[in-house]
């Protein structure tokens, strides 16, 4: 499946990134294929809000459209 | 406040350069502050807008380099603190603690070049709070150089910084490309080249003759495996719960309250700059100080040496002299306005709120062909058209860049002079102040909305990291405000001088009266304002803000003031801006750009005056 898909509270595994510049960007930033991921918010047809560790990241919902993901258990506290 | 040069350059020979290398957000700026005191010399690297920034201490030279996310000529930026970098004979790294994550992968980076180098672990006080603790030592270890915990805004740590900067260390270089670097170095000199090389740097293997090796993603993927690895046996988190900031953080994000919160912010600002900054702080300034003990002062002064009347005495206190309308302008009434508006920026960039209006809005924007990053010069813009031209180079395609200046140079009203158009528009009541910002909003979703559908190619996607929510520093927060305003003066006043002195002579030569002859059927005719109107478009050449500076010296009907305001708003950008416009751009597209500019000042300005008088 891809990001874009994902809804609030879910956790994934980021399986496939297509461009070559976006996951030499995302690597710097810290997300690489086979990071883990918990989405911390969806905006309506907007961004998809990433948390990993620290670190928060907003991607685009173009980009996340361009992302497979594996979905893992949800998580069981939702904020 | 650091002396902002120009023209003159430190002499460079025979110092120890020191290279300051950092991610956005590091507190980079202040940690230069801190470390070099007050006397900096800013130039503009070769062939560049990049400015970099120099010390000279004892025998050292201090460089400072733009804030970036990793050397990988990605864009401007990269490529400078790349050969600032390679040419460093000492590396301090300043990265942020609450971000080691992100700020480490730079540091391998620097590291793996080879040279000799320093960790600042920076804002440590800051990590602590958000329940973080930093094994320094560990971290030392693990890289094999100096590390050193800071607090750059209340130099803490300097001194141990300085113990460590005496013995910098070449640092432990990762398994996956060490043998590769020794290999290379004979072929390529330095670590630091082949480094740049194995990443597939263009420019570098260029300079070699040779082709990018295509191996740039597997040192990248090692290396964030190997700053993973650090970060987790170096970073304890021990207070996981939701804390104030976190939820506030999210609350931001989430269009149901993120939104009214965007606007009452930015009625907020409205509030402070429009009202209590225009009004009440201008009217002390402008008007008490200027306007009636300034300027009576000078005309007398000068009148004792030279005769009123005179072509000299009314260049330099008539009107618009240039001691007397110049200096009310730049002091009375843009210096408030400009300091209020860095002020409440400065809040903003420091809480960590910008990235997170920028994901908020970033559907919007895509509308308009930009991406929610497009947020930041846009509202920079609001500071200084010509400060956020420059920063349209944070966007990731030229279309972009092209699409934020042209909206940036057309739409967007600089505090200057927005400051004066609320000034006046406030107190009309909010109809009038409803029709300007459509009028003027239109005009921004209309160029847009034409420019993504006509540019060819595609805009890239948002991926921003978004920072912490945190309390801004005082300190941090005026000294940037200081800073900021202090430039903005020393680029204006000049400006300004020289305008007022253009239109100083076209006034005592008649040729002032003949082009608001020429252009009364423009100013008259189309846009129903008074002939003297062509005076302060002529004025709003050099500045727009002086324009708008100009009409405010008129008297106008509420109808006359929002059309000569709408049409001074979407008027030509100042001399500064179309400047760097140049820079940015080309000279084909700026020329055009300013063109369009002059042409939809009047198109729009016409039909506001059509409905609205």
């Amino acid at each position: 499946m891809f990001m874009s898909e994902l809804k609030r509270g879910d956790r994934a595994t980021v399986k496939h990134i297509a461009s070559e510049l976006i996951r030499a960007q995302a690597i710097r930033f810290g997300i690489s294929e086979g990071s883990e991921v918990s989405v911390e918010e969806v905006l309506p047809a907007g961004p998809v809000i990433l948390r990993r560790g620290t670190m928060q990241y907003a991607i685009g919902r173009n980009l996340a459209q361009q992302i497979q993901v594996e979905s893992r258990m949800r998580e069981k506290k939702h904020a | 406040m650091p002396k902002h040069d120009h023209h003159t350059h430190v002499d460079t020979t025979g110092l120890k350069r020191m290279v300051l290398v950092g991610n956005p957000n590091a507190g980079k700026s202040v940690f230069f502050n801190a470390l070099t005191g007050m006397y900096v010399d800013v130039s503009n690297f070769p062939g560049t807008t990049v400015e970099i920034t120099q010390a000279k201490i004892g025998g050292r030279l201090y460089i400072d380099t733009p804030g970036v996310y990793g050397i990988s000529a990605f864009n401007d930026e990269e490529r400078v603190t790349r050969d600032v970098a390679l040419n460093a004979e000492v590396i301090i790294n300043v990265v942020n603690a609450a971000h080691l994550e992100r700020d480490l992968f730079l540091t391998l980076q620097c590291l793996e070049m080879g040279i000799p180098m320093v960790v600042a672990v920076n804002m440590i006080d800051e990590a602590e709070h958000l329940g973080l603790k930093i094994d320094l030592d560990l971290l030392s270890h693990l890289l094999g150089v100096p590390v050193v915990g800071t607090v750059a805004v209340e130099k803490q740590g300097f001194k141990e910084l300085e113990i460590a900067l005496q013995q910098p260390k070449v640092g432990l270089i990762g398994a996956y490309v060490a043998d590769d670097l020794n290999r290379l170095l004979d072929r390529l000199g330095t670590k630091g080249e082949a480094l740049l090389y194995l990443e597939d740097d263009a420019d570098v293997a260029k300079r070699h003759g040779l082709k990018p090796p295509g191996s740039r993603e597997k040192i990248y993927l090692a290396r964030r495996e190997r700053v993973n690895d650090i970060v987790h046996h170096v970073v304890k988190e021990n207070n996981t719960k939701a804390k104030f900031a976190t939820v506030l953080g999210r609350l931001m994000l989430k269009p149901l309250t993120g939104i009214p919160m965007l606007l009452a912010t930015l009625f907020g600002m409205y509030y402070v700059i429009g009202f209590f900054i225009a009004q009440t702080v201008v009217g002390v300034t402008e008007e008490v100080i200027m306007l009636e003990r300034y300027e009576p002062f000078m005309r007398n002064l000068v009148g004792g040496f030279i005769a009123e009347g005179t072509v000299l005495n009314t260049l330099l206190v008539g009107e618009f002299g240039v001691l007397t309308m110049t200096i009310t302008y730049v002091f009375g009434l843009l210096l408030p306005l400009v300091v209020g508006f860095y002020l409440l920026l400065a809040i903003l960039e420091d809480s960590g709120y910008l990235p997170r209006i920028a994901a908020l809005l970033d559907r919007a924007l895509t509308g308009i062909g930009l991406n929610g990053r497009a947020v930041i010069p846009m509202i920079l813009g609001f500071g200084c058209v010509t400060m956020a031209t420059i920063t349209t180079r944070l966007l990731g395609t030229s279309r972009e860049r092209l699409i934020a200046i042209a909206l940036l140079v057309i739409t967007i009203p600089c505090s200057a002079q927005l400051g004066v158009i609320v000034g006046l528009i406030a107190p009309l009541g909010w109809q009038h102040v409803a029709s300007y910002m459509v009028a003027v909003f239109a005009t921004f979703v209309i160029i847009g909305v034409v420019l993504n559908k006509v540019l060819p190619g595609k805009s890239s996607d948002l991926l921003i990291d978004l920072p912490p929510i945190r309390l801004p520093r005082v300190e941090n927060v005026l000294k940037k405000t200081m800073n900021k305003s202090y430039m903005f003066i020393a680029e204006a006043a000049p400006l300004f001088a020289i305008g007022a002195f253009i239109i100083g002579v076209l006034e005592v030569t008649g040729a002032l009266v003949a082009l608001q002859n020429v252009f009364a059927p423009l100013t008259v005719g189309w846009l129903k304002l008074p002939k003297e109107a062509a005076t302060a478009f002529i004025m709003g050449i050099v500045r727009r803000d002086f324009g708008a500076a100009g009409l405010a010296d008129m008297s106008l009907t509420a109808a006359q003031t929002v059309v000569a305001m709408v049409t001074i708003t979407l008027f030509v950008p100042c001399i500064a801006a179309v400047l760097v416009m140049f820079k940015e751009r080309n000279w084909k597209e700026a020329s055009i750009l300013w063109i369009s500019a002059f042409a939809i000042a009047f198109l729009v300005g016409g039909i506001v005056a059509q409905v609205v008088i």
